[in-house]
């Protein structure tokens, strides 16, 4: 039962098509991909996903993931892999091998060589050996975990002292926000530098820990790294969140958001929060490769970690003896250092420029 | 105006105050005293050593006494060779503040130079360039590029002589404690000179048909500048540091050598000295900056 016409007469003064001419046959119902096509409407996509989109198209910051991720695989996978340990003293078949001293990469000492041609396996020595006749390779890895994590717990440190300080400065406001801010004056304008080496002189002679424990097998020079990045680092990321707060709390919208009358919660969850999130990621990510230049500088004075225990900065320090003869001991682990400092630096500007919404060209 | 000069010269004191604070009452915290030596003193001895000394008075008013003799410029005496460590400071400092300022001279100049010249190029092949060695550069311990250049140019080239008691060679020192404020400045300068690009009085002086030249010279540089003063301050600070390890790796008898190698021996009295004079001198110089800052920029307001 169709019909024929039922497209509406026209009004004579109406300017409109005269639609009364066609015929409803003549029209298509627009099918529902057709209707698609017409919606100019993006996919709504929340904070998070927009910022991670746009990191995703910058190259540098998705290589310089891609070589971070990788350095975190060889350092966890590695040491399952490779047959020695990082303090080993290499021995073939339970005798010490002397001669495996300061070997070139890939190759083998005369007993291990003689071992081989008797029908044994050796696992290669990638970077060669050190002057105790130690495997480099896994010195180095663990080299790099070690920074790798005094640098990632260094963050973390600095960035919960930081932000309970900063936002509890920024959020009471007034004298509190006053007095609070003279301390972080006062302790930003002291030399960080010369701080750390003389509180690691001290507190690496202060310091005792019962045998055995966790403390001590991470050794003194390690926790006084920790506490001096502590003391003295936050600074920084205290001022930086309390400025965000501020600022934030400033705006139009928050204003808006407690007219209509949003809770305080809600404020706070989905305006402050989202807003200084960015900020908090992107000085997070840069404070990593700062910690772990402090860590290296630390190791080449002298206050480093621990021996037998390796770091990228104490390793490069030990191999300045050997320079002319064995180069590459340096460039193993400098390479190692410089290659993580640039990731992290790259990929903290891929996330400045991601997530920092006032950047927005 | 003089108020806020007034502000800043009374913070850079109590700096210096609770930097000579902490290394004096940290360093008490060091076990062991003066007199401990292989063969043991009687304590009476030790008592009358003490009280000569004034060793036996309290804590706070031992403070006192050291920072009236520090006042005074006496710094004591260096725990292992019994030196007066006024003279080691006064005769390692020259070398440290010659290599330090001609490296601070070298980043400032070429940063400001690379940078601008990104900036107006930018996109272009010197623009990537400059930027490609600039964040490089940013990523390479100083010890690391310290040992690199003495290996390439000095020991397998050997075109630069290493450095002697007798004869110096400040250029690759220079170099390797340039690298990173130069990398740092040459990006910052970068950044506020596209900022200074962008602003209205440029497009008001193009479309009044002033040369490219007069624009970057006269109008944008000046502005991109103040940036770059405001980092001059952070730069002494880590030239300092940087100083430490660069010296050392050089052999270079500055101050930076001798406070490493005060720390590998435990000589505390000299780290102390050392420590305080470095830090003075890192907050007079941050103080400086701050004040000329606020001097040279008068769109700053004074609060």
């Amino acid at each position: 039962m169709e019909k024929k016409n039922t497209i509406p007469k026209k009004n004579p003064l109406s300017l409109q098509l005269n639609l009364s001419k066609f015929n409803s046959y003549m029209f298509e119902k627009a099918t529902d991909e057709e209707k698609k096509q017409q919606d100019v409407m993006s996919e709504s996509t929340t904070f998070f996903k927009d910022g991670m989109k746009k990191l995703f198209k910058n190259p540098l910051a998705v290589g310089s993931i891609i070589v971070l991720s990788l350095i975190i695989l060889i350092i966890i996978f590695a040491p399952l892999i490779v047959p020695y340990s990082y303090e080993e003293i290499l021995s073939v078949n339970g005798i010490r091998d002397k001669g495996a001293k300061n070997l070139a990469p890939f190759t083998y000492s005369k007993m291990e060589q003689q071992y081989i041609d008797a029908g044994g396996t050796r696992f290669p020595h990638i970077f060669g050996t050190d002057e105790q006749c130690r495997d480099y390779f896994i010195r180095v890895v663990y080299g790099t975990r070690v920074s790798l994590t005094v640098g990632f717990f260094a963050s973390i440190i600095v960035l919960i002292i930081g932000m309970l300080y900063g936002s509890i400065s920024g959020y009471l406001g007034g004298k509190v926000d006053l007095i609070m801010m003279r301390i972080v004056d006062i302790i930003y304008s002291l030399p960080d530098m010369l701080l750390i080496i003389l509180l690691s002189v001290v507190l690496q002679t202060i310091l005792n820990f019962s045998p055995g424990s966790l403390l001590d097998s991470l050794g003194t020079n390690m926790i006084s790294l920790f506490i001096v990045f502590g003391l003295l680092y936050w600074v920084g990321m205290a001022r930086l969140i309390r400025g965000q707060i501020l600022s934030i709390k400033q705006n139009e919208y928050i204003l808006a958001a407690k007219s209509i009358g949003a809770p305080t919660s809600r404020i706070i969850r989905r305006h402050i929060l989202p807003n200084c999130i960015s900020v908090i990621i992107i000085s997070t990510a840069l404070q990593i490769p700062s910690a772990i230049f402090t860590e290296s500088y630390l190791s080449f004075v002298g206050l480093g970690v621990q021996s037998p225990m390796p770091s990228l900065g104490s390793l490069a320090n030990a191999a300045r003896g050997g320079l002319q003869n064995y180069p590459y001991k340096l460039l193993f682990p400098a390479l190692m250092i410089c290659l993580i400092v640039l990731s992290f630096n790259l990929l903290g500007d891929g996330l400045r420029d991601a997530f920092d919404p006032k950047l927005k060209r | 105006m003089l108020k806020y000069i007034v502000k800043r010269v009374l913070l850079a004191l109590l700096t210096i105050l609770i930097i000579c604070m902490i290394t004096f009452f940290v360093m008490h915290a060091v076990p062991g005293g003066p007199f401990n030596r292989e063969k043991a003193l009687s304590q009476s001895t030790i008592d009358a050593l003490n009280a000569r000394y004034g060793l036996d008075k309290p804590l706070w008013s031992q403070f006192i006494n050291y920072m009236r003799s520090l006042l005074k410029g006496d710094f004591g005496v260096s725990l292992k060779n019994g030196r007066e460590i006024r003279d080691i400071i006064a005769e390692s400092f020259p070398i440290s503040a010659r290599l330090g300022l001609t490296a601070m001279a070298f980043a400032l100049s070429l940063g400001i130079i690379f940078g601008s010249a990104a900036a107006i190029m930018r996109n272009k092949w010197p623009d990537r360039v400059i930027v490609f060695f600039s964040t490089l550069f940013t990523a390479v311990p100083s010890f690391v590029l310290a040992t690199l250049l003495l290996l390439i140019f000095s020991i397998k080239l050997g075109w630069v002589p290493v450095w002697t008691a007798t004869e110096t060679h400040y250029v690759l020192p220079v170099m390797a404690l340039a690298a990173y404020p130069l990398a740092y400045t040459t990006r910052l300068s970068k950044t506020s000179m596209l900022d200074a690009l962008s602003q209205d009085y440029i497009r008001t002086a193009r479309s009044k048909g002033v040369p490219k030249w007069k624009i970057i010279f006269k109008h944008a540089l000046k502005n991109s500048l103040i940036p770059v003063i405001t980092y001059a301050g952070p730069q002494i600070a880590y030239i300092i540091t940087g100083s430490m390890v660069v010296e050392t790796v050089f052999t270079v008898g500055g101050i930076g050598t001798k406070f490493v190698s005060a720390i590998n021996n435990r000589d505390y009295t000299l780290i102390m000295a050392t420590t305080i004079f470095l830090a003075t001198l890192m907050v007079i110089a941050t103080m400086i900056c701050d004040i000329l800052y606020k001097l040279v920029d008068p769109r700053i307001k004074f609060d």
